[in-house]
């Protein structure tokens, strides 16, 4: 459900459209082709929409949309 | 009424300059918060002063050197206001010395209240003008931060490194509709200025080609215009309102 959710905060952020993929194994930076500041956005809204804190160390080891999901929830717990 | 429903913070806003930009935003029509370090009590004629215009007006105390107390102020005006439009980076201290005697507390203090205090206020502000796509933030500077000033250089060096700041953030957040000024004021009569020596004094009114010391009103008018719409494509830019005297 975390996945789900985040895929709509990007689409809403990005302005995409639903024909547009969205995998676990999308990339923000790579397959979005988004710039350092949209990513940054993307991040404060999972942070604002989750009521979390995503330091810069953690930023760094997302490597997918997947790895972002799963972090969330873990921080959930 | 220019900036009519708008709301805007000014630190250091109760005395002195600060306190001329946070009345004339008022007179523009925008809702005021006054930061200041000093007790709340201090602040009151300022209040009063804004209010005058018709506009809300609350007072917060906050050091703006301290990361926690300006994430705490930053909700507050967010929580009672809905939001901020305009940021005033105002707030600023002195602690003159020739370096070759200059404390290591000296500079240490200067640079944490005049540089990391804009640091924490623009942090604390930017990510709520983002998510709303408009937003307005002026700093501070000083003349003596592109011209340098013998016996001020931790001030000197606080003022250059709020130039640095004021166009770095002005081009991450441009993209955003979010515009970063400085104001550099040369020699204003305020409380600050008053304390020097005549000698000094005097030695500055002869680099000032207009003939005379400046007003705090005459920089605040800067601030309003760059706070208004009739500035929209101006970012990244430092006025100087110093009559001449860096050129």
């Amino acid at each position: 459900m975390y996945f789900e959710k985040i895929v709509e905060i990007i689409r809403d952020q990005l302005g995409l459209e639903e024909d547009v993929k969205i995998e676990k194994e999308t990339s923000l930076m790579k397959d979005l082709e988004v710039d350092s500041l949209d990513a940054v956005e993307v991040i404060m809204k999972i942070e604002d929409e989750f009521d979390i804190e995503i330091p810069d160390e953690d930023i760094n080891t997302f490597k997918n949309l997947g790895d972002i999901a799963d972090y969330v929830g873990n921080k959930k717990g | 009424m220019s900036l009519k429903g708008k709301t805007a913070i000014v630190t250091g806003g109760s005395r002195g300059i600060g306190k001329a930009i946070a009345i004339k935003l008022a007179q523009q029509g925008a809702n005021i918060v006054i930061n200041d370090v000093v007790e709340l009590e201090k602040m009151e004629s300022a209040v009063t002063e804004v209010k005058a215009f018709g506009v809300d007006c609350e007072a917060l105390k906050a050091d703006v050197s301290n990361e926690e107390e300006v994430k705490d102020m930053v909700k507050t005006v967010i929580d009672k206001f809905g939001g901020i439009d305009i940021l005033v980076n105002n707030a600023g201290i002195t602690r003159d010395g020739l370096l070759v005697k200059m404390k290591e507390s000296d500079w240490e203090l200067v640079m944490d209240v005049n540089l990391k205090g804009v640091f924490n206020c623009t942090k604390g502000v930017i990510r709520s003008m983002m998510s709303k796509r408009s937003g307005c933030i002026v700093n501070i500077s000083s003349v003596v931060g592109i011209t340098g000033n013998p016996g001020q250089a931790n001030y000197s060096a606080s003022k250059a490194g709020i130039i640095g700041f004021t166009k770095s953030v002005a081009k991450e957040v441009g993209a955003r509709n979010v515009r970063v000024n400085a104001v550099a004021p040369g020699f204003i009569n305020t409380d600050m200025t008053d304390g020097l020596p005549e000698a000094v004094k005097e030695k500055f009114m002869e680099n000032i080609p207009l003939g005379r010391y400046g007003d705090a009103e005459e920089v605040a008018e800067v601030v309003a215009f760059l706070c208004e719409d009739r500035s929209r494509y101006v970012t990244g830019q430092v006025i100087t309102v110093d009559g001449g005297m860096a050129l």
